[in-house]
C-alpha cells in the first residue's frame, strides 16, 4: 500500500425511496446516463426496448429499464427488489440502492436503506405526499440515515410551479416535525429526471431555485463518519488459531471494528463474560499494525488466555458496552405472518444469536400521521415500538449512538425468514 | 502534513476488502461446511487473496471447488494448478463427465443446455456429492442486471433454484444462515466491487492473474461480430467449417470457456494498461460473453436453475 499512488476515493452509499410512479429508477437511469455511468451496450439494449414502447424522454430512453433487472420486473412496469449500481464521478464513487415503492416490496425497500448515508425520497409535484413517501420517510429516519434529500419530482407536469414546490416542502416539514426522533440534514430541490432538470445539470426551468443539484448534494454530503469517534467495539466473529513452528499457537479474536479505534496495550473487556486484558497484537497479512480503526475487519491477539469466543463484545475497559436483557425497541415487521407477543423468535445482533421474545407492544406507529397507536398485534409492513426480553444479555448501544451496535434482525425459527428489522431504543 | 482524521480514513479498496472479510468470517463461523467457488479468473483470484487475508495466518477452512467444463482455456488450467500447489490450499474439481464423454458443445446443443449441464449440472452434483452448505462465488452486482438484483447470502432451494421475487430482506451486515436440511446458500463477498476496483486492487496487493489478461498475438475467428480465440488441440475449438482465422493482438477482460469467450483488441500489457482499458471501457466486461446474449433474461434464468 505504501509508495502507491491511485486516485483515492470514498463510498457514499445511497437509497431512492418513494411511491410507485414517483419516479425513483427514472432518476437513477438519469444520473446514470448524465454522468455517464452507463455501459454502450447496456444503454443500447435498453434504447431497443424503449422504442418498442414508444418512450417520451428527451433521449427516447426509459431509464427505469436500466435498474429493473428482473423479467418480471420489466414486464409489469415495476420495481420488484432492491438494485444496486455503481458509478462514480472524479470526486467520489457511489453505490446505489434503487428501491421498490410497492407497499407489498417495503421489506426491499428496508433492506436498501439499512446501510444508506443518504436517502433520495422522490415526491410527484402533481401527488404531493403519498402514503408510502410518509413510510418511507419514517423509515429512513428510523434507520438513522444521516442525510435526507427530498426531490420534488415531475416538476415539468406543474409548469415548473415554485408554489407548488414551495407547499410540498412546508408539508413535508411539518409531518417530520412529528417525529421525536432524526437530527439528519435536509435538502429540498425541483426536478424532472425525465428530462433532466437539476438532477446532474441545473435546469433553466427553474430560475427561482439557486440550490445545488441533486449530484452536487451526493458529491458534497460529509460521509467521514464519526464512526472513529466514537466508543471502541468489535463483536468477535471467528477465534483464529493455528499452531505451527512460525505462528507459535496463534490464537486471535477476529472482527470488523464497529467503531472507535484500538491500538496495541489497550486495555480490554470481553462481555458478557467481564474477563479483561490488553491487546498484544494486531495481526494482518501485510505484517501487524499498531492501531486499527472502525471498519477495519481484523484480528485482534490479547496478553491473557481469556475466554471469548463468537457473539463476545470487546470494548475499552473505561467505555463498555452496556449488558441488556431487557429493552425497547423501534421494530419493522416484514413477514406476513403476525407478530404476536411471547412468541420466541431468534435475534441477531452483531455476531450473536438468541432466543428473544416480544413481550409488550408499547405503540405502533399509524404511518398516515406519525401517531402513536394501541395495537395487540403487528402486520406486513407495520412499524412499532416493542418491549424485548432475551433468554441471556447481549453487549448492546442504542441504536441513536452506534447503528452497528443497536440494530438486530429477527428470525422466525419455523421458517427462517427474516421478520424484522430492529433499532434498540 | 495530513491531519490525524486523514490518516484514519480507509480509501475505497480498504473498505471493499474489510466488508468482503466480513462476509467469509460469517460463513465461516456459521454454517458446517462451506467452499469456494474457484473459476481461477481474476474475480476468484481476488476472492481467493481475501479469504486468505481473512484466516491469516491460520490455512484456509474450507476447501476451493472448481467447475470445469473441459473447454476453459489451457493457460487457466496451468494457472489453477500452480495456484493451489502455492498456496497448499485443498481444491475439488468437479466435472459432469456424462455429458463430456457425449460431447457436449455448444455449436449442436445451444449455449443455454451446454452451460446448464457442464456448468450449472455440475456445480449441483459438486455440492450436492460434497454436502456443502454454503459456496462462496466471486460475481459482482455490477457484472449484470440480474445479479445486481441479488442478496450477500441469496437461499438456494434443494434443486439449487433461485426465487428472485422471494429472497430475504438483508439488514445492514447482519446475514440471516438459517437454512432447512437440503437447502444451500450462495456467498457472494464481491458483491459491491466494480471492474475497475478489482483490477485496482490486483495492483495494489500484486495478486497473480493468468497471464491471457494481457494482450498477445492469437489466432482468433471472428463469429457474428465476437472474436473467438482458436486453439486447434481440440475440434471444438477449431475453426468451424468454412471459417477463415486471422491473427489479432488481444486481450480478455473476463473469461469462461474457449468457444463463448470473445476477445478484445488491445495492445495493454501490464496492469496500468488494464486499469486504464476498464475505466475508459463504454462497454460491459460481459459484452464478449457469448452465453449472455441469448435474450434479456439469459442470466437471470440461468440463476433461477441454480447457475452462479
Amino acid at each position: 500500500m505504501q509508495g502507491f499512488s491511485m486516485e483515492e476515493f470514498d463510498i457514499l452509499k445511497f437509497t431512492t425511496v418513494g411511491s410507485v410512479d414517483d419516479g425513483k429508477s427514472t432518476l437513477i437511469g438519469r444520473l446514470l446516463y448524465d454522468s455517464k455511468g452507463i455501459f454502450e451496450d447496456q444503454l443500447a439494449a435498453v434504447a431497443k426496448t424503449s422504442n418498442k414502447k414508444g418512450f417520451e424522454s428527451d433521449e427516447g430512453i426509459d431509464f427505469a429499464l436500466l435498474t429493473d433487472g428482473l423479467a418480471a420486473e420489466r414486464e409489469q412496469g415495476i420495481t420488484i427488489d432492491v438494485a444496486y449500481r455503481y458509478f462514480n464521478t472524479p470526486k467520489r464513487k457511489f453505490i446505489i440502492a434503487d428501491t421498490p415503492g410497492h407497499e407489498q416490496y417495503t421489506r426491499n425497500m428496508v433492506t436498501g436503506a439499512s446501510t444508506a448515508h443518504l436517502t433520495i425520497i422522490l415526491i410527484d409535484a402533481r401527488k404531493g405526499i403519498l402514503d408510502q413517501s410518509r413510510r418511507h420517510a419514517l423509515i429512513s429516519t428510523l434507520l438513522g440515515i444521516p442525510n435526507f434529500v427530498i426531490a420534488v419530482n415531475k416538476m415539468d407536469l406543474v409548469d415548473y410551479s415554485e408554489e407548488v414546490f414551495n407547499n410540498i416542502v412546508a408539508d413535508f416539514k411539518e409531518l417530520m416535525s412529528k417525529l421525536e426522533l432524526g437530527a439528519a440534514n435536509f435538502s429540498f430541490v425541483p426536478i424532472s429526471a425525465l428530462k433532466g432538470d437539476n438532477v446532474v445539470n441545473k435546469g433553466a426551468n427553474t430560475p427561482w431555485y439557486n440550490g445545488p443539484t441533486i449530484l452536487e448534494i451526493l458529491e458534497g454530503v460529509d460521509v467521514q463518519s464519526s464512526l472513529t469517534e466514537k466508543k471502541f467495539r468489535m463483536p468477535v466473529q471467528y477465534v483464529i488459531r493455528t499452531d505451527n513452528a512460525e505462528t507459535q499457537d496463534y490464537r486471535g479474536f477476529a472482527g470488523q471494528i464497529s467503531s472507535g479505534t484500538v491500538k496495541v496495550g489497550d486495555e480490554l473487556i470481553s462481555l458478557p463474560s467481564g474477563m479483561k486484558s490488553k491487546v498484544k497484537a494486531i495481526t494482518s497479512y501485510g505484517g501487524d499494525q499498531e492501531q486499527a480503526i472502525a471498519k477495519q475487519s481484523v484480528s485482534l491477539v490479547l496478553e491473557d488466555e481469556i475466554d471469548t469466543s463468537r457473539g463476545d463484545m470487546l470494548s475499552k475497559l473505561d467505555e463498555a458496552a452496556e449488558l441488556v436483557k431487557e429493552f425497547d425497541a423501534n421494530i419493522c415487521w416484514m413477514s406476513e405472518d403476525k407478530f404476536e407477543p411471547r412468541k420466541k423468535y431468534l435475534l441477531k445482533h452483531t455476531s450473536n444469536k438468541i432466543k428473544a421474545m416480544g413481550t409488550d407492544i408499547n405503540y405502533r406507529l399509524d404511518i398516515n400521521n406519525y401517531e402513536k397507536q394501541d395495537a395487540t398485534e403487528l402486520g406486513l409492513n407495520d412499524i412499532a415500538n416493542v418491549k424485548f426480553k432475551l433468554l441471556k444479555p447481549i453487549a448492546a448501544d442504542s441504536y441513536q449512538e452506534n447503528r452497528n451496535t443497536g440494530g438486530f434482525i429477527l428470525i422466525d425459527e419455523l421458517t427462517n425468514n427474516t421478520v424484522a428489522a430492529g433499532m434498540i431504543s | 502534513m495530513s491531519t490525524v482524521k486523514e490518516e484514519l480514513k480507509l480509501n475505497h479498496l480498504r473498505q471493499l476488502e474489510a466488508e468482503s472479510i466480513h462476509i467469509m468470517r460469517e460463513v465461516a463461523a456459521e454454517f458446517k461446511n462451506p467452499v469456494m467457488l474457484y473459476s481461477v479468473g481474476k474475480d476468484s483470484s481476488v476472492m481467493l487473496h481475501l479469504a486468505r487475508k481473512a484466516f491469516h495466518p491460520a490455512p484456509l477452512p474450507f476447501p476451493l471447488m472448481h467447475i470445469d467444463t473441459g473447454y476453459k482455456f489451457p493457460e487457466m488450467y496451468e494457472f489453477r494448478d500452480q495456484m493451489v500447489k502455492d498456496l497448499g490450499a485443498k481444491l475439488l474439481i468437479s466435472r459432469d463427465e456424462d455429458a463430456i464423454a457425449n460431447d457436449m458443445n455448444p455449436f449442436k446443443y445451444g449455449t443455454d443446455k451446454c452451460c446448464a449441464l457442464l456448468k450449472t449440472g455440475a456445480l449441483l452434483s459438486g455440492i450436492e456429492k460434497h454436502g456443502f452448505d454454503a459456496a462462496f462465488g466471486g460475481a459482482r452486482r455490477e457484472e449484470e442486471k440480474s445479479r445486481a438484483k441479488e442478496r450477500v447470502y441469496s437461499i438456494r432451494d434443494e434443486f439449487g433454484q433461485w426465487d428472485p421475487k422471494n429472497q430475504r430482506p438483508e439488514l445492514w451486515n447482519l446475514y440471516n444462515s438459517e437454512i432447512n436440511e437440503g437447502e444451500s446458500i450462495r456467498v457472494f463477498p464481491l458483491s459491491n466491487w466494480t471492474e475497475v476496483d478489482i483490477w485496482e486492487y490486483i495492483k495494489y496487493e500484486d495478486i497473480p492473474i493468468v497471464p491471457i489478461y494481457y494482450a498477445q498475438e492469437r489466432e482468433v475467428v471472428n463469429r457474428s461480430g465476437v472474436i473467438i480465440p482458436i486453439d486447434r488441440s481440440s475440434p471444438h475449438t477449431s475453426p468451424r467449417e468454412g471459417e477463415e482465422t486471422f491473427m489479432l493482438k488481444c486481450r480478455f477482460r473476463s473469461l469462461g470457456c474457449m468457444p463463448c469467450t470473445g476477445a478484445v483488441p488491445s495492445e495493454v500489457t501490464d496492469i496500468d494498461g488494464i486499469i486504464e482499458e476498464a475505466k475508459l471501457a463504454r462497454k460491459s466486461e460481459r459484452e464478449n460473453r457469448v452465453i449472455d446474449l441469448g435474450s434479456d433474461s439469459s442470466m437471470e434464468d440461468k440463476k433461477k436453475e441454480g447457475y452462479f
